[in-house]
């Protein structure tokens, strides 16, 4: 069995982004760069369920620019077997993404397909959805567990209140939650060892796919500051406090 | 402009979030909701009373019973032609089921927006809510999913709005409902409480989390939440996490305990009304979005505050 993982190129989670003085976006240039989290859960369950035995092939796709190519070397060093960069300088939105990620999963047929439950750049969570609705095939979305039997996975999904578990026919898409696993620290060896490994070059012209028609960028705002608060001396003090703001 | 709302519910009643979405679709046009479930028919009632609803759509099959996205995709793509806009609120039900509609139509999704500015413009926030973004779109359909903490519930009349039975789509037998197990609890909902008192890693064990939040949750009558190491370190369930990942909250009152105040939780609730950090660290990043802060030892303050509110 063959398992595809999607892995996007973002900012690294511990960065505080600014917005430009302009609006027109945000001041992103000299930021330290990183695999998206969850999309690291979605490679590590993936070689976990390579070393289980349940799956013999793990290939990384990722789409953007020629930098992506870090982060595929970094799937490639936690496990993965092969790497396809699809090299864009387009900006692409979720929309773009599915219909790539569609073109690619027609050529490699994998069983299982694996991304993160969503960017920490664009907080957008549609990709895996809508990469399931394109292939119309099922999606277990934010996973925190997954079992592969035979000819179906069965896979245990973050819901608010509690969790659910469904049972997917093959091929399914499969969107990883941070509770899925602990992704694996990257090891230096390792890390030339997949520098040996094949990465494949793409680009949206062969793949012949239509990445119109994407929400266009108005403008981008700091949110609204809270107003400074206050540090209070002693429990009594904030009750008085907050009996003044009407809070209690 | 006419707007399709997918419900979310359990057969029984609603989900408070889609209140929330009816409220946020009402500046866009005429609303119409999509019940969709098996033998619910007391709950399509109960949504033909709601305030700004002109009409219930209501599709009977046992595929529906559980929601799945592979059942209810096609059907709200099957009834989609007249609407402008498919809406629902961002839970976890919309979340899931929302892009896959937006991707059989091959339209747009606008996720998590937090302001409608008009029918073609709206705002969203990115970057863990560091930014906020107006994005805008001239496709002739979009998918919305309401960001629930930023609009109000709308609330039931006494109207009745008319109930049009729609033909349900065929069972797509994609995907097997195997089982959900939900954390009982007789504490308001986290996203729709008044108060929430959330705690963090600086209670150190599962017990002291419970024997100290529980108390105070009770008497503010307050929903408990948690900062994701809290969770990660097993003191509470994952569906209490507060933040980017977890839910977006933004009650009256919110009490940060033992939290550190990371982007990825504040990101969550940096829009109630009043936040009050509780935290030994005179740094912590909390202190900065704080109204009111107490540094100091949670062990102490926490019991303190809840016996002081208890004898007022």
């Amino acid at each position: 069995m063959k398992a595809l993982v999607a892995v996007k190129r973002v900012v690294d989670f511990n960065v505080k982004v600014r917005v430009k003085a302009d609006g027109s976006g945000l001041d992103i240039g000299n930021v330290k760069m990183s695999m998206n989290p969850f999309d690291e859960c979605a490679i590590e369950e993936a070689v976990r369920l390579k070393e289980a035995g349940k799956i013999n092939e793990i290939v990384a796709v990722s789409l953007g620019e020629k930098k992506c190519e870090d982060v595929l070397r970094t799937a490639l060093a936690m496990g993965a077997d092969r790497a396809i960069h699809v090299e864009t300088d387009e900006e692409l939105d979720s929309r773009a993404v599915s219909k790539i990620l569609q073109k690619i999963v027609e050529k490699e047929q994998p069983q299982i397909i694996l991304l993160g439950k969503q960017a920490i750049d664009d907080d957008a969570n549609q990709t895996a959805q809508r990469l399931a609705a394109l292939l119309n095939a099922p999606q277990a979305t934010f996973a925190s567990k997954v079992e592969v039997n035979n000819d179906e996975i069965v896979v245990t999904r973050e819901i608010d209140g509690g969790v659910e578990t469904l049972a997917l026919k093959l091929p399914a898409v499969i969107s990883a939650d941070l509770r899925l696993n602990e992704p694996r620290f990257v090891k230096l060896p390792n890390l030339m060892a997949a520098k040996k490994k094949t990465l494949e070059k793409q680009s949206i012209e062969d793949l012949n796919v239509d990445i119109s028609g994407s929400l266009k960028t108005v403008s981008v705002a700091e949110p609204k500051a809270r107003q400074a608060g206050v540090k209070v001396a002693n429990v009594s003090e904030l009750i008085e406090k907050l009996a003044a703001a009407n809070a209690i | 402009m006419t707007v399709l709302i997918v419900a979310e519910h359990n057969g029984k009643q609603l989900a408070t979030a889609t209140l929330n979405a009816i409220t946020a679709a009402q500046k866009l046009g005429e609303v119409h909701v999509l019940v969709a479930g098996s033998d619910c028919l007391n709950l399509v009632e109960q949504v033909s009373k709601i305030n700004g609803v002109a009409k219930v759509l209501h599709a009977d099959a046992p595929h529906f019973a559980e929601l799945l996205a592979e059942e209810i995709a096609p059907l709200v793509v099957s009834l989609a032609a007249p609407y402008t806009h498919l809406v629902a609120a961002a839970s976890a039900f919309g979340k899931n089921i929302m892009p896959r509609v937006a991707a059989l139509l091959d339209c747009s999704q606008v996720s998590d927006l937090t302001e409608i500015v008009d029918e073609k413009t709206f705002v969203r926030p990115i970057y863990a809510g560091n930014a906020f973004v107006t994005v805008q779109s001239d496709e002739p359909k979009l998918v919305l999913t309401i960001r629930a903490s930023a609009f109000s519930a709308a609330v039931s009349g006494s109207q009745n709005a008319p109930i049009e039975a729609v033909m349900a789509t065929p069972a797509q037998d994609l995907s097997r409902f195997v089982g959900r197990e939900l954390t009982a609890s007789d504490r308001p909902e986290l996203t729709q409480a008044r108060v929430v008192v959330s705690g963090g890693r600086a209670f150190g064990s599962a017990e002291q989390f419970d024997a100290l939040l529980t108390p105070l949750a009770d008497t503010l009558g307050a929903a408990i939440g948690a900062s994701r190491a809290a969770v990660d370190a097993e003191y509470a369930p994952n569906d209490m996490q507060v933040g980017q990942t977890g839910k977006i909250v933004a009650p009256e009152l919110y009490f940060a305990i033992g939290i550190s105040g990371a982007i990825q939780h504040t990101a969550g609730m940096q829009d109630s009304k009043i936040i009050v950090a509780i935290n030994k660290d005179p740094d912590a990043q909390i202190f900065n979005v704080a109204d009111f802060g107490i540094v100091g030892d949670l062990f102490e303050i926490v019991p303190e505050l809840t016996k002081q509110l208890q004898n007022r």
